[in-house]
């Protein structure tokens, strides 16, 4: 168990270091650096502001530099909380980005827990009642999730609560502490929505684990037994079926998080995903570099502990 | 895997006809019967690939045409009527003929980023699966960092640096999208290279290069022809994802998410901005999967009953 979590901690770091310089290169590339960005706005402008001016503001900040030292003072910064300063807003990128990570993360748990909690029963209905009405609906609604675009579920949501109930987005999202009712009110149909795509994956695979789980002998050696069918499930097949599914959740969530952008820009929700749609309009890539590398970050930490926590659900790890 | 030893080894008695020859009208009419989801959706498939194509003699009005009512004046999100079957949008222009040749955009990033991406990634992990060693621990490691990072969001940077241009969600999506596959296809050539006739071959002094293409990729090709199909849906769905907000294709061309992207905001009346454009991302995407869980289940008899 010792060697194992001594081993998946050292595969972490170099993955998190090469992930810090893939996001480094990718803005590196931008057309026109951080100084043009800063004065100019953009490379068409850049002509009419003096050379000299562009020049100076280089200087101040360091990108005459080589490459490798601006990546290493950056890294630096990030590693101390600091994630530089917005372009457009001329603040910290975290005063702003610490809040709506919150938002994010809450939306994305919400829909997490939604799609594990429909999904799981799905999926396990799918495989013990294979091939009847039941798996195929199942399927069916797992089928709807995968080919239905998030955006577009977003609307039909949004057309059907109008319709229904004439519902209006609200003008202020209540925070969770403030007021947990009306929080829970306001974030119920995004997390829905957010949710409803994922449950077709996470069903998919609990059907197929199952499955597979359920040929295995030692589930034939309970029922041989005289086990409870309940027991047999619950005890036996799912606890052992669970584990890809609870892997597959880590990447799952990385896969919500991009879903969340969306649904935050269609359901007006203040998120992280509403401010990184934002920062491409206004071409602020210290904003958008933030953003991408809060959310590896997330998912990568994310992967790690349940990789960890594989080590502590499955014996075969632990002593292995 | 014996059957294809043997053809291999007696080519010149002739054995099994070519691909091409086996595939007439009988065994289109068999797989239908067998695969009928698969079949409807090869035909969704057809269906829209010849719109794409034919858009032009299609679509009733231009995709960028205004339209105008009797007295010349342009007629903003007029509801479906027998001029207009599907409506107008926000500035005037039929919502059909913009579906119709919207059709075009989404077949040509999907296909290109498809052939380009799935392709290119496909060779790379059958060369790291292959050659293994360092290359194989820097590719595993690309990968698995790749994974960390979800598509549409390396897509979204990727467009923010480069700007909006169908050639450049075609880039978007492949780094966004393709990478994933390298795993899939280095696990399945991990299990071919310990094959008898891969060791045949060795014995018999195939280099690495002809062992790798003669011999391992044409037996991945299944497993490329899955995720091609699948592969195909995601990219119409990440396209159409990337225009809905604003950096995919350019505003005023015909995108199916970019033509969603006014329907936020209308969310009490002109009903059909918001609806045809995501039924049409829907059936086709659906047509992909169920074409791709048809070519599966066919092609790969060990993944049957799996999912």
């Amino acid at each position: 168990m010792r060697d194992y979590v001594i081993k998946r901690i050292a595969l972490f770091f170099p993955t998190l270091i090469l992930a810090t310089m893939l996001i480094f290169a990718l803005f590196w590339l931008v057309p026109g650096d951080a100084a043009q960005l800063i004065l100019g706005g953009g490379e068409e402008e850049a002509g009419q502001i003096s050379i000299e001016t562009i020049e100076k503001l280089r200087e101040e900040l360091g990108l005459n530099r080589p490459i490798y030292t601006q990546y290493g003072s950056w890294l630096w910064n990030v590693l101390q909380g600091d994630l530089g300063e917005s372009i457009w807003y001329r603040t910290p990128v975290w005063d702003e980005l610490g809040k709506r990570f919150l938002v994010t993360m809450e939306l994305a748990i919400m829909a997490i827990i939604m799609a594990f909690v429909v999904a799981v029963p799905l999926g396990v209905i799918a495989a013990v009642k294979q091939n009847t009405m039941a798996d195929y609906a199942s399927r069916t609604i797992a089928m709807l999730g995968i080919a239905m675009p998030t955006f577009w579920l977003g609307l039909l949501v949004i057309y059907a609560l109008v319709f229904f109930f004439d519902w209006l987005p609200p003008l202020r999202y209540a925070r969770v502490w403030d007021d947990p009712f009306t929080n829970l009110q306001q974030f119920i149909f995004p997390a829905l929505t957010l949710a409803f795509h994922d449950l077709a994956f996470t069903a998919r695979v609990t059907r197929s684990s199952m499955l597979e789980v359920m040929r295995e002998d030692y589930v034939r050696t309970a029922r041989a037994k005289g086990l409870g069918e309940w027991v047999v499930l619950g005890r036996h097949a799912l606890k052992n079926a669970i584990l890809p599914v609870v892997t597959i959740s880590g990447y799952q969530f990385g896969r919500l998080l991009g879903g969340v952008i969306i649904v935050e820009s269609i359901f007006v929700v203040p998120g992280m995903g509403f401010f990184l749609i934002e920062s491409i309009q206004h071409r602020d890539f210290v904003v958008l570099q933030a953003i991408v590398l809060l959310i590896a970050a997330v998912v990568l930490v994310l992967n790690l502990l349940i990789d960890l926590a594989y080590g502590i659900l499955d014996p075969r790890i632990r002593y292995g | 895997m014996v059957d294809r030893l043997e053809e291999r080894a007696l080519p010149t008695l002739g054995g099994a006809p070519s691909l091409a020859a086996r595939v007439p009208v009988k065994a289109v009419g068999r797989f239908a019967k067998r695969q009928p989801l698969g079949a409807i959706g090869g035909v969704i498939i057809i269906v829209v690939t010849l719109v794409a194509l034919l858009a032009p003699v299609i679509a009733p009005f231009g995709a960028k045409e205004l339209a105008r009512n009797e007295t010349g004046k342009i007629t903003v999100y007029a509801s479906p009527s027998s001029e207009y079957l599907l409506g107008t949008d926000e500035v005037g222009r039929d919502t059909l003929s913009r579906l119709i040749y919207g059709a075009r955009i989404s077949l040509y990033v999907a296909f290109g980023s498809v052939l380009i991406g799935i392709t290119g990634f496909f060779i790379l992990g059958v060369v790291s699966a292959y050659a293994g060693g360092l290359f194989d621990l820097v590719v595993q490691r690309l990968v698995d960092t790749k994974m960390a990072l979800p598509g549409l969001v390396i897509a979204l940077a990727i467009m923010a640096v480069l700007g909006p241009s169908l050639n450049n969600v075609i880039i978007a999506i492949i780094i966004g999208l393709a990478p994933a596959i390298v795993r899939t296809v280095r696990s399945q050539v991990l299990s071919l290279k310990e094959m008898d006739y891969v060791l045949a071959a060795r014995a018999l002094g195939a280099s690495p290069a002809r062992i790798v293409f003669r011999h391992i990729a044409p037996n991945c090709f299944a497993i490329y022809l899955i995720l091609a199909t699948y592969y195909l849906g995601f990219a119409i769905i990440l396209e159409a994802s990337l225009s809905f907000l604003g950096v995919g294709a350019p505003p005023d061309e015909p995108s199916w998410g970019g033509m969603l992207t006014v329907a936020v905001q209308e969310y009490f009346s002109n009903y059909w901005v918001g609806v045809f454009p995501g039924l049409a991302i829907f059936i086709v995407v659906l047509g992909f999967n169920f074409l791709g869980d048809a070519l599966r289940d066919i092609m790969d008899p060990r993944l049957r009953n799996r999912s």
